[in-house]
């Protein structure tokens, strides 16, 4: 009886520690591989050079084309999703009543539950067609559209985690706002908002490194071609795009080319680990201040 | 107007604007699926539904897209579901304020943050390279599997944690053994959510393309799949094949391909639903 409650217990421990085997395993294998191209590559050329080639003749290797691709991408998808997101949580939050919420935000969960592919298809087929009608030097691939459809798909993230934390915030301050003769605007947006800042930047960061990671979207409605630009109505490509790209072709193991994605892979990885470590740690530290 | 009078303008103001928002994005959606089904409907039939691929747009079917997505879920389940929840209960049950649950705990945030192409670099590295299995079904689930654990992990404690402590006194008290207890008593109350959780986790992983993309999973495969070692494709690649080709009746395949994946995506999401819900109205502590 002891002996199986143990073994039991070991099992179960096994199961668990699968997950610190899964992030040593991703950090191992982009660190390996990422060594072997800086042995070929120098990091100057790297992080300085502007031309990103490595499936050409004319070689090179210079990853910001990539990084300004995903930075605006990025940037478009959070100035969509964040103050819609917000305003979406408050309504929710202060104002609809509960017949109206229960309708609503399952509604918006549907948002996030249709596949990337899904809406790479949707950029490509019906967003850009619409922004050519007011943008008409808009290219057919561009950064614009698959960064304002990434930026619809992480409404319910941005929305529903900041819901969570007005929620959070105890009904005694609202109560006392409503005390001094604020309407429910005010309330909103200068008691409720304010004291759950915590938990809405912690959605921020978490959409924004969701964004990043995003790559389905991009490398379908972005065009394949990494160019070191931040104009959005342009071709650009993404470290998530080249990725994709690279694999869908024949590269043979162990050549250059095959350690340029775990190049862009480790630089993508940083990023996301700071993002979401950032929130982690803002979470954990702020965020229990009512309770 | 004074400044009070302005304040419940503005107040009745953001009472339009917020439902006018929170309704557009729902109206955005309802364009989005009113026109994928505009555009596919038509080539929806029993014939896409069993042909093999081929170069002519009209004969070309999905049968090997949803037979690969079939074999593909199913190794991801059979996979990710005990140890999801193996790992849920060892954290929720056993592993408490300790220095490694706190790790574990961190790590397992970090690793639902992880981008899913990274998962596709893992994969490559590691069960088609190391382990040679090849761009297999297997390799692919794996992958998967180790995509959305993170996932049902989460919901498995959140599910275990909704069971009142007064169950598991009430269990100890009779004698039962800590194993008993989770298996007699904590399971069974928590299984309607732990099950939500899973299935959640599944429609994720039937919706993913990088990864399997990365993988080696391939655009054109002529036979449906018969083994877990064989070469695969999945629906969401067969669409993506069909969008980035540049003529017209690929793009109306590709819309009714969405359709049929769709389908799937919120039959099982309604399923969740429907669990949770039930589940929910069942247990009244």
């Amino acid at each position: 009886m002891r002996t199986k409650e143990k073994i039991i217990e070991k099992v179960l421990a096994a199961c668990a520690l699968i997950t610190i085997l899964t992030t040593i395993g991703i950090i191992l294998i982009l660190a390996v591989e990422a060594f072997s191209f800086f042995q070929e590559v120098s990091f100057v050329e790297f992080f300085t050079s502007t031309q990103w080639t490595p499936l050409f003749t004319q070689k090179s290797y210079g990853i910001l084309p990539l990084l300004s691709g995903t930075a605006l991408t990025t940037l478009i998808a959070i100035t969509v999703a964040l103050p819609v997101g917000i305003i979406v949580a408050v309504y929710l939050n202060e104002y609809a009543n509960e017949k109206l919420r229960r309708v609503l935000k399952p509604l918006l969960e549907v948002l996030a539950v249709v596949p990337t592919v899904v809406y790479g298809f949707f950029a490509l087929m019906i967003v850009t067609p619409f922004l050519k009608m007011f943008i008409p030097n808009l290219a057919g691939f561009n950064a614009l559209s698959p960064g304002i459809v990434i930026g619809i798909m992480i409404i319910p993230f941005v929305s529903s985690l900041s819901e969570d934390a007005l929620s959070s915030v105890p009904d005694s301050l609202r109560q006392a706002s409503f005390g001094m003769g604020s309407t429910k605007f005010q309330t909103a947006f200068r008691v409720m908002v304010p004291a759950a800042s915590s938990g809405i930047i912690v959605s921020a960061i978490l959409a924004l490194s969701r964004a990043v990671g995003e790559t389905m979207i991009v490398a379908i409605a972005a065009g394949m071609q990494p160019r070191f630009t931040f104009d959005p109505t342009v071709p650009i490509q993404t470290i998530t795009s080249y990725i994709v790209q690279v694999s869908m072709g024949d590269v043979p193991h162990g050549s250059i080319a095959y350690q340029t994605i775990f190049a862009a892979g480790i630089t993508l990885f940083v990023f996301t680990f700071i993002l979401n470590n950032i929130s982690y740690w803002i979470k954990s530290r702020y965020q229990e201040k009512y309770e | 107007m004074n400044n009070a009078q302005k304040s419940r303008l503005l107040d009745k103001g953001f009472r339009y604007f917020g439902i006018g928002v929170t309704v557009s994005c729902v109206l955005v959606l309802a364009i989005f699926i009113g026109f994928v089904i505009y555009m596919g409907l038509d080539r929806l039939s029993w014939e896409f539904l069993i042909n093999l691929p081929s170069r002519f747009a009209e004969q070309s079917g999905i049968y090997t897209a949803w037979i690969g997505t079939v074999w593909v879920l199913v190794f991801t389940t059979l996979i990710s579901f005990p140890l999801g929840v193996g790992a849920g209960i060892y954290l929720e049950e056993y592993g408490k304020k300790n220095k490694l649950a706190t790790l574990l705990e961190i790590n397992i945030a970090n690793l639902a943050g992880v981008p899913s192409v990274i998962y596709g670099l893992l994969g490559l590295e590691v069960f088609v390279r190391m382990m040679k299995m090849g761009n297999s079904i297997l390799a692919g689930s794996l992958t998967l599997a180790l995509l959305i654990l993170p996932i049902i992990i989460v919901s498995t404690r959140e599910a275990l944690s909704a069971v009142p402590s007064t169950v598991r006194d009430a269990s100890n008290a009779l004698g039962a053994s800590k194993w008993q207890t989770i298996w007699n008593q904590v399971l069974p109350a928590s299984f309607g959510g732990i099950l939500t959780g899973v299935i959640l986790a599944l429609s994720r992983a039937v919706g993913e393309t990088a990864p399997l993309i990365i993988v080696g999973a391939l655009a054109y495969v002529p036979f449906a799949p018969s083994g877990p070692l064989d070469e695969f494709t999945v629906l969401p690649i067969q669409i993506f094949n069909w969008v980035t080709r540049p003529q017209h009746e690929f793009l109306i395949n590709a819309a009714a391909a969405i359709i049929v994946l769709l389908l799937i995506t919120f039959v099982m999401n309604g399923i969740a639903v429907y669990l949770r819900n039930k589940w929910q109205r069942k247990i009244n502590w």
